[in-house]
């Protein structure tokens, strides 16, 4: 009797553990809200746990985990080709991006460098990620918010960068096409024009989201003012990208240390807003898409010719050494640390995701705010839960 | 429908019979139409897409499709939920929109009842599904629903006023309350002395067009109206616990409302059932009365149904201030104006 | 109430994109191709094939399944050594499992895996998708010659061998 009363109290005692952050059974009045894993707002499986009085927040945590993949574990018993295979879907929607921080990590360590061609497409690559990535969070932040036809808009003009990706890499969301030293293959003949074409519509999907949002007064009624996260504070919790950006640090990893890629030889400009509210992350990030365009036209008129490979031996075996290295993608900076010991696999890879640190400051940003605009900040601060949990 | 349409002589209660029928059957097929139109294919177009194709040439049997699966479901309902209140609640609802068909005209001889207080006894029974909410969201013995009934309840109620002040301006320009006197009045108004089209009073009331559409958006709790509905953050408010045959019957109410409105506004607003500029007897009009009717409902819910499809939705108290700060202070000073200027004229 | 025109714009975007032509192909009615370097399903050349085993050795989802035996050719010339030689008995690849990441494609030393744009192969029953030898052999007809590159490239472009 006394075994399982104890496994009981055990229990009980671990029951209570779990739910004292969220400190359901001390306060009476107020209500426990619970967006839970499957939820329309989150972009994934994330659990808030909020605790209402009436209508307004008194506290909110988020709970992540439900989508981990075990990913750092993983890439110790993969090698290096593997590896990128299955990083491809951390951040699924701009999938070429997470491929170049690691494979950059491993070429320091190898000491090789990628031919200028290389470079460049890269680069292209790199940007048509990001294109990819946040025109749909321009449409699903309006959807988020109520108006049902921009997200239709923002997959109907992504596809045509999606087919530019397919048409080189292979994959329309998982590319696979960055190679230690290289690229897998060359660009396929027509490709220029194409893209050039697609950029065209990008930009026009950008004045067609201007019209349509960004003008739009209810828009401007639910997101100006909300969810203010001042430069310090977001400075601390460690928020990088267009978040960092609308709240007016100008900070922007493709201009300050550019890790080779081609970004410092087109001339291009980081956008920051001073109010660090809704609006303003939906504003850089709009911004941002624009200036991306720019920057692979002048990317594809500039491409060097050459090699698109460095001469790296057939079987791969990485030196022993640590090497950090972290780009700016479409969510913010992401980095991977590798330590290698010269085998075919990494001895242990750490990956910075920059959605981890965003959402971290949701309980900061969410108290005091009402119901409806919990969802409006979740939109604003727009995490992909892949990147969350790897 | 009077007996003189069809030339026959018939008994009251095989009139009312078939008043009762045209206007059972008119409910639901007027929300098929609306639904089909405007749900299924005007909201494609709008999002560069299709919508339905496969079921029926078009997708025109998609919603028929939908409607049978809807019946055909299991009737469940909340263990605690206070059974009678639950069951009623749709039907209460359901009945309010079909009130509206009652009374409103479709030709000069066309009317379920010709009233008196004609638009202030529609307006009036168009209120009674603000009570069929309140009990859908009470008896789901549900914290949210109740939470979004509640919050439809304020809203709808808070937009009774612009609606009914707007509709003031019409009534003191057309002298009666009548729906077929006001008809009447734009049929044979004139516009500053030229009777080419009639006056419709769209043109002098153009203010209260524009209000009484954006309460009835606000009364269907459409985009950008439509918090208490679309809560993707707590669930589905007062609907969420209802499936089957009862959601069916909120589905059509909403439908079948959206068009019953777009009548009245018709009615007052684009002169009814009567064509501008055209000069035609009493008899033809009873034939077509009713597709002139149908077409301007047609023009009325589109637009209705394009802000749908475009706006991102208000915050409850954005939608409140937006009630009682900005509309009813407008639909006063459109009365104080028109008024004065009937009274000048 | 002062800018009313953002309401107004919005409402021209949507009734503009209403009038234009809409962008959906009907599926099964109207198909799209896709590009030829997109990752459909992989094709097998059985006779280039050696038995190396790189490709299911490197497969990161281990669905490659290869069974072979070693037998003796005879010689090439009169009164030389019988040559030993590996033959292919099974070639399966589980298209439940693959993940089309392509590196069994890249790392094959001997052209004998190529990739097909043909993504038109479900089965109601996941067994079924186990394609064998055969099968895989049937997809090279539908392997795309490899595309020239663009101007500036140096890489010389390969040739599938038919």
């Amino acid at each position: 009797m006394t075994a399982i009363s104890e496994r009981r109290q055990l229990a009980y005692m671990a029951a209570q553990a779990a739910d004292s952050r969220v400190n359901v059974e001390l306060e009476t009045g107020g209500m426990t809200l619970n967006m839970g894993p499957q939820h329309p707002a989150t972009h994934g499986t994330l659990r808030i746990v909020a605790r209402l009085d009436g209508e307004q927040v008194l506290s909110a945590e988020p709970l992540m985990g439900y989508m981990h993949r075990g990913y750092e574990k993983l890439t110790e018993v993969r090698t290096y080709l593997q590896v990128t295979a299955l990083i491809n879907r951390i951040d699924w929607l701009g999938s070429f991006a997470n491929e170049v921080p690691f494979i950059l990590a491993a070429e320091k360590l190898m000491e090789v460098e990628a031919p200028p061609r290389a470079q460049h497409i890269r680069t292209i690559l790199f940007e048509l990620a990001r294109i990819a990535n946040i025109s749909l969070f321009l449409g699903d932040m309006a959807l988020q918010l109520g108006a049902q036809t921009p997200a239709f808009y923002a997959f109907r003009d992504r596809e045509y960068v999606l087919n530019n990706i397919e048409a080189a890499t292979g994959g329309r969301f998982h590319s696979m096409f960055d190679r230690i030293g290289g690229l897998k293959d060359d660009l396929p003949k027509g490709w220029i024009e194409e893209t050039r074409r697609s950029m065209v519509k990008i930009r026009e999907f950008c004045v067609i989201m201007e019209d349509i949002i960004l003008g739009n007064e209810i828009f401007e009624a639910r997101t100006r003012g909300i969810g203010v996260i001042p430069a310090e504070v977001g400075l601390s919790y460690g928020l990088s990208g267009a978040n960092i950006r609308a709240s007016g640090v100008d900070w922007d990893l493709r201009r300050d240390n550019p890790v080779g890629l081609a970004w410092d030889k087109v001339d291009w400009k980081v956008w920051t807003h001073p109010d660090g509210d809704a609006f303003a992350r939906f504003w850089v990030r709009l911004q941002e898409v624009r200036e991306s365009t720019f920057i692979v036209d002048q990317l594809l008129d500039s491409l060097p010719s050459g090699p698109i490979m460095a001469k790296v031996p057939r079987i791969i075996k990485v030196p022993a050494g640590e090497a950090w290295v972290s780009t700016e993608n479409p969510l913010g900076e992401m980095g991977y640390y590798i330590v290698s010991d010269g085998d075919l696999m990494p001895f242990r890879t750490k990956i910075r995701s920059a959605s981890f640190n965003n959402v971290s400051i949701t309980p900061w940003l969410l108290k005091g705010v009402f119901v409806p605009d919990i969802i409006t900040i979740l939109a604003s601060l727009y995490f992909i839960l892949g990147d969350i949990d790897r | 429908m009077s007996g003189l349409v069809l030339g026959l002589d018939l008994a009251y209660w095989q009139t009312t019979l078939i008043k009762v029928l045209v206007a059972a059957i008119m409910a639901p097929t007027a929300a098929l139409i609306l639904g089909y139109v405007f749900l299924l294919k005007i909201m494609s177009f709008m999002q560069s897409r299709l919508g339905p194709m496969e079921s029926g040439p078009y997708g025109l049997l998609q919603l028929i499709g939908d409607g049978v699966k809807f019946i055909q479901k299991e009737d469940i309902f909340p263990e605690k939920a206070d059974k009678w209140v639950f069951a009623t609640a749709p039907i209460v609802v359901l009945m309010s929109t079909l009130l509206i068909y009652v009374f409103v005209p479709v030709g000069p001889d066309l009317v379920g009842e010709p009233v008196e207080t004609g638009i202030f006894m529609t307006l009036a029974v168009s209120s009674i599904s603000v009570i069929g909410i309140l009990m859908a969201g009470w008896a789901s013995v549900n914290k949210y629903s109740l939470i979004g009934a509640l919050r439809a309840a304020g809203q709808l109620i808070a937009y009774e006023l612009p609606m009914v002040l707007a509709v003031v301006g019409v009534v003191i320009q057309a002298g009666t309350l009548n729906m077929q006197g006001i008809v009447a009045a734009q049929a044979n108004g004139e516009i500053f002395g030229w009777g080419g089209i009639g006056n419709p009073f769209i043109i002098t009331q153009f203010v209260g067009f524009l209000i009484f559409l954006v309460a009835v958006q606000a009364e269907l709790t459409q985009t950008p109206f439509d918090m208490p509905v679309a809560e993707s953050e707590i669930m589905g408010g007062y609907q969420v616990e209802y499936s089957g045959f009862r959601f069916l019957s909120f589905f059509l109410a909403e439908f079948a409302t959206a068009f019953a409105f777009a009548g009245i506004a018709a009615v007052l607003f684009l002169g009814g059932w009567w064509i501008p500029g055209f000069d035609f007897d009493s008899n033809t009009l009873n034939y077509l009365g009713p597709i002139v009717m149908f077409v301007k409902i047609m023009v009325v819910s589109f637009l209705v149904f394009w802000i749908r499809f475009t706006y991102p939705r208000f915050r409850e108290d954005q939608l409140q201030t937006f009630a009682w700060k900005v509309l009813i202070p407008l639909a006063l000073a459109n009365i104080a104006v028109t008024g004065v200027l009937k009274v000048v004229f | 109430m002062a800018q009313l025109p953002g309401l107004i714009k919005g409402l021209g975007v949507t009734f503009r994109t209403m009038l234009e032509p809409n962008v959906t192909v009907q599926y099964p009615h109207e198909k799209e191709s896709p590009a030829p370097r997109a990752r459909g399903v992989i094709a097998l050349k059985e006779e280039n094939c050696t038995v190396c085993m790189l490709c299911a050795r490197e497969c990161p989802d281990w669905c490659i399944y290869i069974e072979g035996h070693k037998y003796l050719a005879p010689p090439r010339r009169e009164g030389g050594k019988p040559r030993q030689r590996n033959a292919l008995d099974r070639f399966d690849i589980d298209y439940s499992l693959c993940m089309y990441c392509g590196i069994c494609v890249e790392v094959c030393p001997f052209e004998a895996l190529f990739w097909s744009p043909e993504f038109e192969y479900s089965e109601p029953r996941i067994a079924d998708l186990l394609h064998d030898k055969t099968m895989l052999g049937h997809w090279m007809t539908t392997v795309p010659d490899f595309e020239q590159y663009e101007a500036g490239s140096e890489a010389k472009v390969k040739k599938v061998p038919r």
